[in-house]
């Protein structure tokens, strides 16, 4: 019976195909006859077509239902509420795009152009684009393998026409798979600022967390930090607090100690967020007093910290 | 969540041998977890890759006589969820349980799990409604964190049963946090009732067969 093979080189390694465990792998011949190693023009193409967007920030999560889309999708919103800075969205969860519906855009179509795809613009600062736009029902389903879906976030990356961007967000769906692995290799020459990491309190979200950063590494992409959603829930009768999510080991805040990673901010549960993505609305403009907005100002204000701190080499010379 | 990280899965004559969760061996249980040198380590496979293990796991897999083969999936409608259609098709899959959270964004997605299940021929045997609804503690006043109602509206629109509604309780997760038996532990417990009816459906959908 075939062992699953553990230390997997990687399909663009000198030993893919080669190595001891790769003996059994379904890809093996695959790999051993160097088709994993030829550099993907796309990468160039890719480099080129993002050069116009400053930043490139990717949103992670290990377990699903932790509220990633949600998280995203109010990051772009408060990127965005300074109209002179220019956001761009892109989902790249191929079989749950999700994005559309939370932006109020569902129903809308992509349009072409002789310089590729249109986004569908929210505001004038603010486009989107998701595989859910490409979809003409809501019971469609995209039901792609692996090879598939990397195509379409290719094309995503490549054909649509971002023009000058400030921050590109990049939703992701749960996991470390074909989608993740595309969306670095494809960045790879573009500069990925880094990853945003979402999870909930409780161990069982945290322990997919420590995969999903051990991705990070794995693939050299820069953590800017985890944010702890979902963290207290405060009662609207009593105004008592309670942990729905119990950080049975100390939360996010004791991960991000031990793994020495920002926190960047906990989101508490507030049942607002949830009726205004189901609206398609910004809940940063539906109750922007609310603890739960404060804290995602202040994780977003963190984020374009980050990302001014870290600008690339060729961006220094422009600026100075 | 079931107590049995760090166990090892060994080999027999008929395969692997899956790890058994209780004394009395009545629950059984394979996971690429079980395979993993260490608990924090990535699996970033490919779908070709995960579509092998998967395959495995089931024809390699000595289970045994068994009842019940519950899948657990993530989400999605991708590799996983075909290779699993796939290798489980010759032996006749009871069904799908779909599971989804009441607001319209879950149920947004949920509705295309649907169509996977009507496009591969698999059975829909019923929407369940997680989340549904948090008692607090306090002052035991009801507050629908995530909507109300979009479980059972989906079920409607779909054509297919409703099997439930599960409320959002703390010690549920806790429970399986630390790996203790909830169902034992909190019969007194608001998502108890929920969970139990909804386990009493499906045994009535296809009672334990006599070998």
């Amino acid at each position: 019976m075939e062992e699953v093979p553990q230390g997997c080189p990687g399909t663009g390694s000198a030993q893919a195909g080669r190595g001891a465990s790769c003996q059994g792998c379904p890809n093996q011949r695959l790999c051993a006859s160097g088709a994993g190693a030829a550099p993907d023009p796309a990468v160039e193409e890719i480099k080129e077509k993002l050069k116009t967007v400053k930043h490139k920030i990717l949103v992670l999560s290990g377990k699903g239902g932790v509220g990633k889309s949600t998280f995203s999708a109010h990051l772009a919103h408060g990127l965005a509420e300074d109209e002179n800075t220019q956001v761009a969205l892109l989902d790249i969860d191929i079989c749950g795009p999700s994005i559309p519906k939370m932006m109020g855009l569902e129903g809308e179509q992509v349009h072409q152009s002789g310089s590729g795809w249109s986004p569908v613009f929210l505001e004038d600062n603010l486009g989107v684009m998701s595989v859910g736009f490409l979809l003409s029902s809501p019971d469609d389903a995209v039901i792609w393998r692996g090879p598939k879906k990397n195509g379409m976030i290719k094309q995503f990356l490549r054909d649509v026409d971002w023009g000058e961007v400030d921050y590109l967000i990049v939703d992701t769906p749960p996991g470390t798979s074909d989608e993740h692995l595309s969306a670095v290799q494809y960045l790879s020459a573009a500069h990925i600022d880094g990853a945003v990491i979402i999870t909930t309190p409780q161990e069982v979200s945290l322990q997919d967390v420590r995969k999903e950063i051990s991705f990070c590494h794995k693939v050299k992409l820069p953590i800017i930090g985890v944010v702890e959603n979902m963290s207290v829930f405060v009662c609207p009768k009593c105004k008592k607090e309670s942990q729905i999510f119990p950080p049975t080991t100390g939360g996010a805040e004791v991960l991000c100690q031990d793994l020495k990673i920002p926190l960047l901010g906990k989101v508490p549960l507030d049942p607002h967020i949830g009726k205004s993505c189901d609206k398609g609305q910004s809940f940063l403009i539906d109750a922007p007093d609310s603890p739960a907005a404060l804290a995602y100002r202040g994780i977003i204000q963190k984020i374009q910290e980050f990302c001014g701190l870290h600008q690339p080499k060729e961006q220094h010379l422009i600026s100075s | 969540m079931l107590r049995a990280q760090g166990r090892a899965v060994h080999q027999c004559d008929g395969g692997w041998v899956p790890v058994y969760v209780d004394q009395e061996q009545s629950i059984c249980l394979m996971s690429v977890g079980f395979l993993l040198e260490n608990p924090d380590e990535a699996v970033v496979w490919r779908g070709p890759k995960k579509n092998a293990l998967i395959k495995q796991f089931v024809s390699d897999v000595a289970w045994g006589q068994l009842d019940y083969l519950v899948v657990d999936t993530p989400p999605g409608t991708s590799d996983e969820h075909m290779a699993t259609v796939d290798a489980l098709r010759p032996y006749g899959p009871l069904g799908a349980l779909v599971v989804t959270t009441p607001q319209a964004v879950s149920v947004g997605d949920v509705r295309r799990e649907l169509t996977f299940c009507r496009k591969t021929g698999l059975r829909v045997l019923g929407v369940v409604e997680n989340m549904s609804g948090f008692v607090c503690p306090h002052c035991a006043e009801c507050t629908s964190i995530f909507s109300r109602g979009g479980g059972e509206e989906l079920a409607s629109h779909a054509g297919v049963p409703f099997l439930g509604s599960v409320p959002l309780d703390p010690e549920l997760t806790k429970s399986l946090e630390e790996g203790r038996d909830f169902i034992r532990e909190f019969p007194e417990s608001p998502a108890f009732p929920a969970l139990l009816s909804i386990a009493q459906k499906v045994l009535t959908e296809a009672p334990a067969r006599v070998p």
